[in-house]
């Protein structure tokens, strides 16, 4: 009986349920593996990408699934180098998912770049004065040590820890984790901020193109302070998403209200950040390249100004506000669309810096223009949210994944 | 990253007065490095030229209206904002005579360099190249081919440039003075009037010293501090005044 392999004292569904479910997942699975076939086989010119937005829904894909999944190396600071006990309700979820943010980001960039074959390169001819050297230093390595942060919790299978040999190297593992934590959170920090260096260095494109200290444009910052805004409450959302579908309880519901305060109170730092920046940007740089604050949107080419109200205002400024309030963390559903909210302002922040600033005319002669992603981005990006609810889906059925389950479920 | 200063700088100069737009300097380029023909070219985002002709326009209407054509190679930027963000050192400046090379066969196909380069001069391969029965007889033997997925540029014909150091050489003078018109770029040497002059911007014996010296010479978007190797030359004001983007009663551009 495959109960044998659940974790102990847990309900699950029945495997027949299991498996349509499975099913359902693998259509999407499918549709985007066979748009990864057509790409690697014919090359990117299947995609909607082209010579003006060399980036698009993929890059912003990855940059926002890298953001979100900063819940699992700030839970892991807070945990273990904070010291914040009750995150141990939610670490291995939070590794978990972002393990799923990180390695899906890095599926992506297979398809992305047009010669996969070469991705090590970055290792053997890297170039130090590039912020993307040190992106592609970073997320293999906290990639990997994400992996070595998920093994141990596989290990913990029931199953599989009567094994002896599991079972010792799980607890090795798990004696350990602080220093991975240390390692993840020091990686984390840098790739987080170097993906905002990415844009703020490029003084070819007023949109993004920043100041800073030293040798970081101020992006570099607002990244990593962002993704530490919006991670744990996207951790918090994951967990609620898994409640919804499975029916279970499984996170205590005092836990996910510190995770929304957590995020409530970096996203009031990074946003008051993010809004004089913002400022700066439009009264000092913008005037230097010759450039006015209106030149840099058009509504009629879908890069209109309410996209950076809405990141800055309604998705930015509004759910900072909402997740700092203990009265709106009292009411599930307001707490809930705070952190929803908060996703998406990250997200929009992502997609400007991706896809607007490509699309803005630098050259006084040349004309606004607009990206459609098309089918084998988007069945691609599917694939790889199809991915992660796979990957989370066995490990919900045979990890233990959550500590309060069994507890939580007693009560009920 | 600290610009290098070159003792040899290859410069261009298009005089935007004379060129007529009649597309023999892209059509040269393409023939000379091997641009495989377009299987399709209705996306003119997806077209592939590395010397791209702009239509400017002054903006007013009949009878007062005027255009001119800007062909746009790469500008060999003396700050390149595409080499330095390249996570591979694909794409560098640091050869004599400061042309921006571009390394095929190590590019990863980012594309990071496009989105950092604000003239557009960088072309992605988005499929492999494919030449119709015969015509690959025609390609030019000194320039490789590129697969799909590697980015590719203007490189000022660089291979000309190595031929024609290789020519001094066995001549027994000097490869870093070079006279003038002994290496020029294929679209320099094609232009039926004569529109685009090149040479060595530090060389005072080479008329293109003499000639990006002039008030009505100027570069492209120089406030952003891409210190471009490519000048233009045109005596009408609004021409010039579309070097740049300028606020309103904003002087400070080159010549304007
Ligand atoms: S024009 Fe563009 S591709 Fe050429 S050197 Fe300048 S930034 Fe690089
Ligand atoms: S596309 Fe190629 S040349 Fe351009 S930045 Fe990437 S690796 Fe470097």
């Amino acid at each position: 009986m495959s109960s044998a392999y659940w974790p102990e004292g847990v309900e699950r569904c029945s495997a027949g349920k299991f498996l349509v479910w499975l099913a359902a997942i693998s259509v999407f699975l499918a549709w985007g593996g066979y748009a990864a076939f057509q790409i690697f086989s014919n090359g990117i010119g299947v995609t909607g990408l082209d010579n003006y937005f060399g980036f698009g829904l993929w890059i912003t894909f990855d940059l926002a699934v890298i953001a979100l999944g900063a819940g699992a190396f700030f839970s892991g600071f807070l945990r273990y180098i904070i010291r914040i006990d009750e995150l141990k309700n939610v670490i291995n979820l939070a590794v978990i998912v972002g393990f799923l943010c990180y390695s899906g980001a890095m599926l992506i960039l297979v398809l992305d770049i047009g010669q996969p074959l070469r991705a090590w390169f970055g290792y053997w001819h890297p170039n130090v004065h590039s912020m993307l050297t040190e992106v592609i230093f970073c997320i293999t390595c906290y990639c990997t040590v994400l992996i070595i942060e998920y093994v141990p919790l596989i290990l913990e299978n029931r199953k599989i820890n009567q094994n002896k040999f599991c079972h010792h190297l799980a607890h090795n593992f798990h004696v350990y984790m602080p220093l991975f934590a240390g390692i993840g959170t020091f990686l984390s920090f840098f790739h987080q901020g170097s993906l905002g260096g990415m844009y703020g260095v490029l003084f070819g494109r007023p949109l993004v193109y920043r100041e800073g200290f030293f040798i970081w444009p101020w992006t570099f910052f607002l990244f990593i302070s962002s993704a530490i805004a919006c991670g744990p409450a996207f951790t918090m959302l994951c967990g609620t998403l898994m409640e919804v579908i499975t029916g279970r309880k499984l996170i205590s519901y005092k836990t996910k209200a510190l995770l929304a305060k957590i995020s409530g109170l970096l996203l009031c730092f990074y946003i008051f950040f993010k809004i004089l920046d913002t400022y700066a940007w439009a009264a000092g740089i913008l005037p230097g390249m010759g450039l006015t604050f209106d030149e840099m949107f058009s509504s009629e080419h879908g890069y209109g100004k309410g996209l950076l109200w809405a990141e800055l205002f309604w998705f930015g400024l509004l759910p900072a506000i909402m997740l700092v309030l203990p009265q709106v963390r009292k009411i599930p559903a307001l707490m809930y669309l705070a952190a929803i909210m908060a996703a998406i302002g990250v997200t929009i922040n992502r997609f400007v810096f991706t896809v607007q600033g490509l699309a803005i005319p630098v050259m006084p002669f040349d004309r606004w223009t607009t990206y459609y992603p098309n089918w084998a981005e988007w069945s691609t990006s599917l694939m790889i949210v199809a991915y992660g609810f796979l990957v989370m889906s066995l490990s919900y059925r045979y990890l233990p994944i959550f500590p309060q389950e069994v507890e939580l479920n007693k009560q009920a | 990253m600290q610009a290098i200063e070159f003792k040899v700088k290859w410069g261009m100069l298009v005089n935007l007065d004379k060129c007529t737009g009649c597309g023999a300097c892209t059509v040269a380029c393409r023939a000379e490095n091997n641009l495989s023909p377009e299987v399709e070219a209705g996306n003119k985002l997806r077209t592939n030229d590395w010397m791209n002709i702009y239509e400017l326009s002054n903006g007013e209407p009949f009878p007062h209206h005027e255009v001119a054509y800007l062909p746009r190679p790469c500008m060999q930027c003396g700050k390149p904002s595409c080499s330095t963000v390249c996570p591979v050192v694909a794409t560098t400046k640091d050869e004599e005579g400061g042309i921006v090379s571009q390394v095929y066969p190590r590019c990863i196909g980012c594309r990071y360099c496009m989105a950092a380069c604000p003239y557009h001069a960088r072309y992605f391969n988005w499929f492999d190249p494919v030449w119709p029965e015969g015509m690959e007889k025609t390609l030019t033997p000194y320039v490789s081919a590129r697969p799909r997925g590697v980015v590719e540029k203007c490189t000022f014909c660089h291979h000309r440039f190595m031929a024609a150091k290789e020519r001094a050489r066995m001549n027994d003078e000097d490869p870093t003075q070079l006279a003038e018109d002994a290496y020029i770029p294929a679209c320099a040497e094609i232009c039926p009037t004569g529109a685009i002059t090149f040479g060595d911007l530090h060389n005072p014996d080479h008329e293109i010293s003499k000639l990006v010296a002039s008030p009505n010479a100027f570069r492209l978007l120089v406030k952003l501090g891409t210190d471009p190797q490519v000048y233009y030359y045109s005596e009408r004001e609004w021409v010039r005044k579309l070097g740049d983007n300028y606020l309103k009663n904003d002087k400070g551009g080159e010549n304007v």
